[in-house]
């Protein structure tokens, strides 16, 4: 435990991409097994324990620790897990060792709930601060190290290659989802003492290609001639990995399965392929907003009347397998072709083709983007014609051209602390719009909370606000005055009955601060229902 | 233990003789039968100063009383601004000002800090400036005095500061520049005390090798070492090449590491050895990407402690977290109140 709380801090402070590889490759090495492939389940997101909650943790340095000595701590520090970690008393005469990672999976996997806090006072008094601070992010689910599942896997094929092994990031991604945590076939194929691990063909997450985001000034510099455009849906996108003789999967574009909330997609999977594209909710032949589509995301039991109310869809980009015929080197333009046959031969219910938007000018495609208004689609993905399907995020092949954002100048009504780095800072807003004319009776109604967009010395700026103009305080929260217009930025706004205003708005974020304007000249609720498109 | 006697019964009342002074009449504290301050903020005609750190001593005194080190220390970040009579007063030797005996007792904080020890009539008030309890290969180590009231620091007064030994955070260092042979570590340092702590224990650890230093450290580390503190060889930073600093450890200011001045290093670590690394926001916030939790002050325990060893009845808490010690301590039966004396920054040593 003590070595995977050094990775872990070590991973959180350096800020280089190679840096943190460095660092996992210097782990993968030293660290043995099963060590080392459970931090790799961490680090990859496929360890959860649902049995530690923070109030558990709390709870458990009450029993040791002076309340108020605590709040004080809390109030500076500013995080739980953190405040608990640095101010446990260690127990004089605690001699255990420190639990290695691998005691800890199994302890919390077999403990039942009631033997969960003993079981972590032993840990605690075993562990120093590093120690018993990732062991209390690992178990309340909130370990954040800046390395994603697939900076791992770079590192893990970087190592294999240092080992004598070729192995590369995409074989690796391949392979995972037949893999099983602490990953003792794996490590014993990249160290070079196994073979490669087998992995049943049926089934598989193949990796998803992703866009760069293109800014508006850099299209100048592309040849329209060499790109093909398609609007890009807002939905879910998805991997279809379907077939005949075996089960069919639906995978997000991270390789999770997302198969188990929409079986009416799943179920009817007649067919052997492997395609890309959006998951959506269609009734009536047309697209529903995102909110729509949350509906069935967020929900345990799939319903036949949920089903029937928000029939799910899927909109196709792209094919990778026909049958077994691997198409992903293919050009995209010959991939499209192979799509558009397939598609016709095979006529699958709940799904149609993503159109192809025909451009001769960068101008003309610029038009067709502004004048898309509808709520479906967030902008458009450019792919090259020569492109071939690869993983990740390579520069130059496709880019995604979102539609630029809407924008509102709203008012801050109630303020909370941020999160993480930000924690100390009143930087998390609750804002409004007026119903009518402030002068005249109009009042400020809640539309919308946010928590980011400014920078560093603006965000000191705004808590310094908060703090110097807070009225009342309910909690954690503080109220203040209209006073403070933030101009903020969403991709599209529909209705909601779970807002008190009636209006929900997706990804708002602050644009600007706008410590010029005052708070009666913010826009007005009937401004923002006018951006709602049904 | 330093050998004072005991104090008498029916002694006066220490706040009646040593209390905060105004900052327009200088700041610090006043010791009244003495007629002089104790780390005053403002120019005083009669100046006993603890330690060299800029918050403690200050320019612009007609008279200063204060360890040889620390006038040193003055001179050469002062200059001509150190005091117009210097009166250097060796650790141990009570020396009569006024009708206050005033002695200079170790306060293992920097080279050359110090307690002031001041009696009167059977009264004694400690006032122990910036201390820590930890072995120090820089200066001479923290000696409690049984007193009727002490005045300490709380700059770490929060139970979650705990500082782990130095010399494994030494360790770490080391570790990361064998991780990284081709890139240089510049660790951000206090200037007078931190560094040549720092230099101090990575020659413990067997770091042989040339230290690089930033420009404003070489003036200390010299005075360091004319006073038998050896530091082994130290070179400056400005003017070597990205070669020369390969696989090196330079040291500087903290806020030297943050500037222009560190781009000259090959693709540096940023490390930066503080107290204030305990705390993983505070790191982040710096950038750090090596913090080193190295500090010269007392963390919780220590601070907790030396209220248990000097037992006085009274306790008086300055700069810091004065709210959280002041509770402690009360609830282990001192009477303990927070002094508000103006002028301390939030030290980062
Ligand atoms: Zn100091
Ligand atoms: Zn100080």
């Amino acid at each position: 435990m003590n070595r995977f709380a050094a990775l872990m801090d070590a991973l959180v402070f350096t800020p280089a991409r190679n840096g943190k590889i460095r660092l996992l490759t210097d782990y993968w090495q030293t660290t043995p097994d099963p060590e080392r492939g459970w931090a790799l389940a961490a680090l990859t997101g496929s360890l959860t324990f649902g049995a530690a909650k923070p109030a558990i943790v709390r709870n458990l340095v009450m029993t040791r620790v002076d309340p108020v000595l605590y709040g004080w701590s809390y109030d500076f520090v500013g995080d739980t897990a953190e405040t608990a970690a640095l101010i446990w008393p260690a127990r004089p005469g605690t001699n255990t060792p420190p639990p290695p990672l691998s005691e800890v999976v199994h302890g919390l996997t077999s403990a039942k709930r009631s033997e969960v806090p003993a079981l972590l006072e032993g840990w605690l008094d075993a562990l120093d601060s590093d120690g018993r601070y990732a062991l209390l992010k690992l178990i309340t689910g909130s370990l954040r190290v800046g390395a994603s599942a697939r900076l791992a896997k770079t590192s893990l094929a970087e190592w294999a290659g240092g080992n004598g092994v070729q192995a590369s990031v995409d074989e690796i991604e391949e392979l995972w989802h037949g893999l099983r945590a602490p990953y003792l076939d794996l490590f014993g194929w990249l160290s070079g003492a196994g073979p490669k691990p087998t992995v049943a063909a049926t089934g598989g997450y193949r990796p998803t290609m992703l866009a760069q985001p293109l800014e508006d000034e850099d299209i100048a510099g592309l040849d329209p001639a060499a790109y093909r455009a398609e609007w890009k849906w807002d939905g879910i996108r998805v991997q279809v990995v379907a077939r005949t003789l075996g089960e069919s999967r639906l995978y997000s574009r991270t390789g999770e399965e997302v198969g188990a909330a929409f079986p009416d997609v799943v179920e009817r999977l007649a067919f052997d392929a492997v395609l890309d594209g959006e998951l959506l909710v269609v009734r009536d032949g047309e697209v529903r907003p995102f909110n729509d589509l949350q509906q069935r995301l967020n929900r345990k039991q799939v319903t036949p009347k949920l089903v029937k109310e928000y029939p799910a869809h899927i909109r196709l980009y792209d094919i990778l397998f026909d049958g077994d015929e691997d198409l992903r080197a293919l050009p995209f333009d010959a991939r499209r072709q192979r799509l558009e046959d397939w598609y016709a031969r095979t006529r699958p219910p709940a799904m149609d083709l993503s159109p192809m938007v025909p451009f001769e000018t960068w101008e003309e495609l610029a038009a067709l983007r502004a004048g898309a208004r509808d709520n479906a689609i967030e902008g458009l993905m450019l792919k090259r014609a020569d492109s071939t399907y690869v993983s990740g995020r390579p520069k130059g092949p496709w880019f995604k051209w979102k539609r630029g954002p809407l924008t509102l100048d709203v008012v801050v009504m109630y303020a909370q602390r941020g999160h993480g780095k930000r924690a100390s800072y009143y930087g998390d807003f609750t804002f409004g719009a007026w119903t009518g004319d402030p002068e005249n009776g109009g009042e400020l109604v809640p539309v919308g909370k946010c928590y980011s967009g400014y920078t560093d010395e603006e965000l000191v700026r705004l808590d310094r606000w908060i703090r110097n103009n807070t009225v009342r305080r309910y909690g954690p929260v503080r109220e203040v005055p209209p006073g403070l217009v933030l101009e903020v930025a969403f991709d599209s706004v529909h209705r909601s009955t779970r807002h008190k205003s009636g209006v929900a708005m997706r990804f708002p974020r602050v644009h600007r601060v706008r410590w010029d304007k005052p708070a009666a000249e913010a826009d007005r609720l009937a401004t923002l229902e006018a951006m709602i498109v049904e | 233990m330093t050998d004072l006697a005991a104090p008498a019964l029916k002694a006066p009342l220490p706040e009646t003789w040593v209390y905060p002074c105004a900052v327009e009449r200088g700041g610090g504290l006043w010791v009244e039968p003495g007629g002089f301050h104790i780390d005053p903020v403002r120019g005083v005609d009669r100046a006993v100063i603890t330690h060299g750190h800029s918050d403690h001593a200050r320019g612009g005194h007609t008279h200063v009383l204060a360890t040889p080190e620390t006038l040193a220390i003055m001179e050469s970040r002062l200059g001509e601004g150190s005091g117009t009579h210097k009166q250097p007063l060796p650790y141990g030797r009570p020396l009569t000002v006024g009708e206050v005996t005033v002695t200079l007792v170790p306060a293992g904080h920097v080279l050359g800090s110090a307690q002031v020890v001041v009696e009167w009539r059977g009264s004694r008030v400690v006032v122990s400036g910036d201390y820590k309890r930890r072995r120090d290969p820089t200066c001479a180590p923290f000696e409690p005095v049984p007193c009727d009231a002490f005045v300490t620091e709380a700059t770490f007064g929060l139970p979650v500061f705990r500082h782990p030994p130095a010399e494994d955070e030494v360790a770490k260092l080391l570790h990361s520049v064998a991780l990284y042979p081709d890139r240089s570590h510049i660790v951000g340092a206090y200037a007078l005390g931190k560094a040549q702590r720092v230099i101090a224990l990575l020659r413990e650890a067997g770091w042989d090798r040339p230290l690089w230093l930033h420009g404003a450290l070489i003036p200390l580390c010299e005075l360091y070492e004319r006073h038998g503190v050896p530091l082994g060889e130290l070179r400056p930073a400005t003017g070597a090449s990205k070669e020369d600093l390969k696989g090196q450890i330079v040291l500087s200011t903290p806020s030297a590491v943050q500037d222009k001045w560190s781009r000259r290093m090959p693709d540096p670590v940023v490390a930066y050895a503080s107290g204030w690394m305990r705390v993983r926001q505070r790191a982040r916030q710096k950038g750090v990407e090596l913090p080193l939790v190295i500090s010269d002050h007392c963390d919780w325990d220590e601070l907790c402690q030396t209220l248990m060893d000097v037992q006085a009845p009274e306790v008086w808490v300055t700069h810091g977290r004065e709210e959280a010690l002041v509770h402690w301590a009360t609830g282990q039966g001192f009477r303990a109140r927070p002094l508000h004396l103006v002028g301390f920054e939030e030290e980062d040593t």
